[in-house]
């Protein structure tokens, strides 16, 4: 059974443990976003909470790097779909752990380290449609802040968005549910019999 | 050749803003195949609500506007040098105009060149042509896809895979298992076959140049395409990698002569938004 769930953003560990693999969430609220450099920074410096410009806890942190406009009001998101999440497999359980956040975002799942992690700590994973960058972009709302925009640029900064009614499906779970790793079984397991390998 | 830069800064924004229509079409064709109620169908009307919305508002439809790849066909006695300067130039132009996302990263110094040109960058392909018209073919090939294609050398024992097309067939349906929801299906898979390993790679690409309506010309390769993208569309891996029956829009095959000894398939992924156009000149 789907359940289409409306998730305020900052959550809970509670709220983000009662998610499980196969719901559809909206979310409304704040997040954030970072991808392979402010991974590496965050696992490499480990900066203390208080020397980032917003608060990491309870928050979504989405593996995007955005197209953005700079204009007289601040910047403006062009376009903001997800990144391939797999990337930053190595930092991510590091990541969880130190900065409380209960929901990382992107697209293609995560490996078994990010899934332990999620166990461990109360997160999920959450998979938003690859290339719907427009469609994305225009449940953005705000643009709240960036940390690190002139030592990494646009795309690789951190940036701070207001969202509304954004839209993700939770994949990977704090229960060890993992749509992914179930569907490369399957997969793994159609093309064992499409080449006439036999089962594993 | 300012009013070709132009011209090819208008080639940019179509290119990174619309979709080409026979990939749109075979979009709408298989949504209704996917289930009701399934991440298969809702995320391919978000992509399909995502296009119209990009080209109506006439911004990027991706936020990875991704490598650019010029092939170019070029009449006798027009200067190459001059043409690459000019590519260059309405590259500048483009990031600021379209705008595109500046991808161009220095690999010492991790510096982003903000303005997508750079060694090798964008990637630019010449051809002489006896035609008197020069045409430009763009392809902005994203990321993601990029990095989830694969080169093989065959044979290859953990797929028993032989030095034959069914050993090519065998390869294709491995590296789209592999790719999984990784580099944005529904996918256009370009396959390269050859002697060369720096050609066959380009060769895969090129594939992914072709309508989709484009069948190959050498009846096995065209009964190939048609079975490879059968078999993928049972691997169930779906839109995005959430499972359900369009996991490739379309397969393209292209081979050169091979080496007695050498039997390289290169697979090349492009994501759903596959974005390519042309400019004559």
């Amino acid at each position: 059974m789907v359940r289409t769930i409306d998730l305020s953003l900052p959550m809970s560990e509670e709220v983000a443990r009662d998610l499980h693999a196969g719901d559809i969430v909206l979310m409304n609220g704040s997040m954030v976003t970072g991808r392979d450099r402010i991974h590496k920074f965050l696992v490499e410096q480990k900066p203390s909470p208080e020397s980032l410009p917003f608060p990491l806890a309870g928050s979504v942190l989405y593996h995007c790097g955005p197209i953005m406009k700079k204009t007289e009001d601040g910047f403006k998101v062009i376009a903001a779909g997800p990144t391939t999440s797999m990337r930053v497999e190595m930092y991510e359980q590091e990541v969880i752990s130190a900065s409380g956040i209960r929901g990382v975002m992107g697209k293609g799942g995560m490996g078994d380290k990010t899934r332990q992690a999620l166990k461990d700590h109360g997160c999920v994973y959450l998979n938003t449609i690859g290339g719907a960058a427009v469609y994305l972009a225009d449940r953005i709302t705000k643009v709240l802040g960036v940390w690190k925009l002139d030592e990494f640029g646009l795309a690789e900064a951190m940036w701070h968005l207001e969202v509304k009614d954004f839209p993700a499906i939770v994949t990977m779970d704090s229960h060890g549910n993992d749509i992914h790793r179930d569907i490369e079984a399957s997969s793994m397991s159609k093309l064992r019999e499409l080449i006439g390998l036999g089962q594993a | 050749m300012l009013k070709l830069r132009d011209g090819i800064v208008e080639l940019y924004r179509k290119v990174a803003t619309s979709l080409p229509p026979d990939i749109e079409d075979a979009l709408k064709t298989a949504l209704p195949r996917e289930e009701e109620g399934s991440a298969a169908r809702s995320s391919l009307s978000i992509i399909l609500e995502n296009t119209r919305l990009a080209r109506e508002t006439v911004r990027p439809l991706c936020q990875d506007t991704g490598v650019p790849v010029f092939y170019l066909k070029v009449p006798i006695g027009l200067s190459q040098i001059e043409l690459r300067e000019t590519i260059i130039e309405a590259t500048r132009m483009a990031t600021e105009k379209v705008p595109l996302r500046p991808n161009a990263v220095d690999v010492v110094t991790e510096k982003n060149s903000g303005d997508n040109t750079g060694l090798g960058f964008p990637v630019i392909y010449f051809e002489e042509t006896a035609s008197g018209t020069l045409t430009i073919d763009l392809m902005l090939k994203g990321g993601g896809c990029e990095n989830a294609g694969q080169t093989y050398r065959l044979p290859a024992a953990e797929l028993n895979a032989q030095r034959d097309l069914e050993g090519v067939r065998r390869c294709v349906i491995d590296a789209v298992q592999k790719a999984q929801g990784k580099g944005c299906p529904p996918y256009i898979i370009g396959v390269g076959v050859g002697a060369a390993k720096d050609q066959v790679t380009r060769l895969s690409k090129e594939q992914l140049m072709r309508r989709l309506n484009d069948s190959n010309k050498v009846p096995e390769l065209a009964s190939l395409e048609t079975r490879l993208l059968e078999d993928i569309n049972q691997l169930g891996i779906g839109p995005h990698g959430m499972g359900g029956r369009t996991t490739a829009l379309g397969v393209k095959v292209g081979v050169n002569h091979r080496h007695p000894a050498s039997y390289f398939v290169d697979v090349s992924l492009s994501c759903w938004a596959d974005r390519r156009g042309r400019l004559i000149w």
